[in-house]
């Protein structure tokens, strides 16, 4: 065995692969942010709450319905992504003519408030929620053992991932949908319903959020605050990415991940915060973020 | 302007005449700080003020003419928040002790502004030896626990039993930093090596790094010095990474009710750990417990909550006894006279650098068959008793003892 900057390779390989399952969450959270900021311009701050009812919808759906993990992972975005529409249709619809603040707000406002009543009514110690029994244990890969729960987690977000960005940059139905977010009113010139595309974009994009929310239920705890932790680590992570760009939402995703997992091996005490150092940097080089398309 | 405020000390000349003349403003005013939202929030929380209610209502305290309220605040575990808070009730609410406050980073915050400002400090949610160490102070009394009596009971217990290597997974914070202390000076008076720690941002969500981290160093034990959250999600990710199968053992080294509770009990089965209290260890402890659940959202008291309780108990015998809530540090030198008795935490004694002194218990965590109902969590392990439970009084270096 070898050591790179006297840690041992052996370690370093596991914290990498480490660092790529959680940039995992970060890009299918971060993706979802896109989607909706590239098409509404709204800023979702209510995502981290989405991804939270993500996970306390699998745990409902668990305890009350007896439906195990895989009927959790189709049912809890189609719910979440439900309550979605109904908040685009109610709140969010009129927001889009004024400036980002109001979305910002009004989403942020909501998010409390969501969060605040699942501490009212589940506490603040969480829930239990049990990794499913096809994919317990792992595999020793020699230099770490991978759960294989965790490596369901990486594979399943990647396919998510560039699903979505194959339907946004590919199809047709993202061509239309990209046309709607530069000319609206060309687009519906046409005969194509644009307030409908984006209010189910809206549902889609949280949708997101709750898929990942149902992947993170046996990992983490299922807490009220438990988006409100990681929700300020995604948006540096979209503001890296460039606002509204779908690939760069996914690259930045699994690589700060990964530069994340790196420093918890050489300065743990900064693994908080080096993200936000790698933001400020950025803004300060490119403005528009890696891979956003510059103004 | 010069009649109302003649009309205005009249009125207070009238209002102060009756016995309780010498309470300020004519009420004690208990103020509840802890972590009300956040991840510390089911442990200490509403609970507490629910707790610091019933000692008031137990005490009696409306049968002998005396006037108390009670107030709660949220200091989000951050210690400027925390400071403020304690400055508005003391200089505007005329708040007169201030109960619970977890998070040491926080305490230890609030103890110095207590101090200069002569109120009183009863701390039942922070752990940090410091408070009664070299931060001690004539106005705090630390109340529920320690990292110092955490350590030697847990500590003590999986050395002798083997544990002799050690790796700290610790939470970057006062509180985490004293608990890694305390524990590594136990471990290593027993003959036994810290092999490595890591110090983990606070709160974190991901555990897995540092538990790799903890893996590779091939410790027999890996000492959890976090709380609340952290510690859940570091033993359910511990599971889930195979650690425990392969020969490793953790220790929770702070481990409350709910956190067993939010893990379950097939990933926390079989965990150790020193606790204060436990509901569920005889039958005043038990129909406290069933009381303060109904009006805590069904959730069961912690340790934590059952400390409020004691020290508010305490706290309001003294002043009644004193007749006088102005002099903080004269209240605290009544209640360290005093010996203590409630119903929650038996007789016990305050000593001088402010510690107060009762037995710990090291508990296991029931296997899944053993359990009889949703809280039926524990069983108890040993007892240890209340003249070594907690640091000697010469080792902490507090100023206040002579010597």
């Amino acid at each position: 065995m070898f050591e790179i900057f006297g840690i041992p390779s052996q370690a370093l390989f596991g914290q990498l692969l480490i660092g790529l399952i959680n940039g995992s969450f970060y890009a299918l959270l971060s993706l979802g942010l896109a989607v909706i900021f590239g098409m509404l311009n709204i800023i979702n701050f209510t995502h981290g709450a989405q991804y939270m009812l993500g996970a306390f919808c699998a745990y409902f759906v668990l305890t009350y319905a007896g439906l195990n993990y895989w009927f959790a992972l189709v049912i809890a975005p189609i719910v979440v992504g439900a309550t979605g529409v109904v908040i685009e249709r109610v709140f969010l619809q009129w927001l889009y003519k004024l400036d980002h603040l109001y979305g910002l707000l009004l989403t942020f406002g909501l998010a409390l408030v969501i969060e605040g009543v699942f501490r009212n009514y589940f506490g603040s110690s969480g829930l239990p929620y049990r990794v499913p029994d096809a994919l317990q244990g792992g595999q020793n890969l020699g230099f770490m053992f991978l759960p294989n729960y965790r490596a369901w987690v990486v594979a399943f977000s990647l396919v998510v991932c560039l699903a979505t960005w194959y339907l946004i940059e590919r199809t047709r139905l993202g061509a239309y949908l990209r046309a709607a977010t530069e000319n609206p009113t060309l687009v519906r010139a046409f005969g194509i319903n644009v307030p409908r595309m984006i209010t189910l974009t809206y549902g889609f994009g949280v949708g997101l959020a709750a898929l990942a929310g149902v992947m993170a239920a046996p990992i983490y705890n299922v807490s009220p605050q438990m988006g409100a932790d990681l929700i300020i680590i995604v948006f540096a992570v979209v503001v890296i990415g460039g606002m509204g760009s779908i690939m760069g939402a996914i690259v930045t995703g699994f690589g700060l991940g990964v530069i994340e997992g790196l420093t918890k091996v050489f300065f743990p005490e900064a693994s908080n915060t080096v993200i936000f150092v790698i933001m400020a940097i950025v803004l300060l080089i490119r403005p528009a973020g890696l891979f956003g398309r510059g103004t | 302007m010069k009649r109302l405020l003649g009309f205005a000390a009249i009125a207070a000349a009238i209002g102060c005449a009756p016995a309780h003349a010498q309470f300020t403003d004519g009420i004690i005013k208990i103020g509840v700080m802890n972590d009300m939202s956040g991840l510390y929030a089911d442990l200490t929380g509403p609970g507490s003020v629910v707790a610091a209610q019933m000692a008031v209502e137990d005490s009696g305290a409306a049968a002998k003419g005396l006037k108390v309220e009670v107030v709660g605040a949220d200091h989000q575990n951050k210690p400027d928040i925390g400071s403020n808070v304690v400055r508005q009730w003391i200089d505007r609410d005329k708040v007169d002790v201030i109960v619970d406050v977890p998070t040491s980073s926080v305490a230890l915050a609030v103890t110095e502004i207590v101090k200069e400002k002569n109120k009183v400090f009863l701390v039942s949610g922070a752990a940090a030896s410091d408070l009664t160490g070299a931060k001690c102070s004539p106005n705090t009394i630390h109340w529920t626990y320690d990292t110092w009596a955490l350590a030697n009971g847990t500590g003590n217990a999986i050395v002798k039993t083997g544990g002799d290597t050690w790796f700290f997974l610790t939470a970057d914070y006062a509180f985490g930093h004293a608990l890694e202390r305390d524990t590594a000076a136990v471990v290593e008076k027993n003959g036994g090596k810290v092999l490595g720690k890591v110090r983990h941002p606070f709160p974190g969500t991901d555990f897995s790094s540092f538990l790799l981290q903890a893996q590779t160093s091939k410790a027999k034990i890996i000492g959890l010095a976090n709380a609340g959250g952290d510690t859940i999600n570091s033993i359910k990710q511990a599971a889930e990474f195979g650690i425990t199968k392969g020969g490793q053992n953790l220790a929770g080294l702070l481990v409350f009710i709910s956190d067993v509770k939010a893990l379950g009990l097939p990933i926390a089965q079989g965990l150790i750990f020193t606790e204060a209290w436990y509901w569920d260890m005889n039958d005043t402890n038990r129909a406290f417990a069933k009381k303060f659940a109904e009006r805590n959202k069904g959730i069961y008291p912690s340790m934590i909550h059952a400390g409020v309780y004691s020290a508010v108990t305490h706290y309001l015998k003294a002043v009644s006894d004193l007749k006088s809530d102005g002099d903080g540090k004269a209240v605290v030198a009544k209640m360290k006279a005093m010996p203590t008795d409630d119903k929650l935490m038996g007789k016990g004694t305050v000593r001088a650098d402010g510690r107060k002194i009762h037995p710990m218990y090291l508990f296991e965590v029931k296997k899944p068959q053993e359990s009889k109902g949703p809280w039926d969590l524990y069983k108890l392990r040993a007892t240890i008793p209340a003249d070594q439970a907690f640091r000697p009084i010469g080792e902490g270096k507090c100023p206040l003892v002579g010597g």
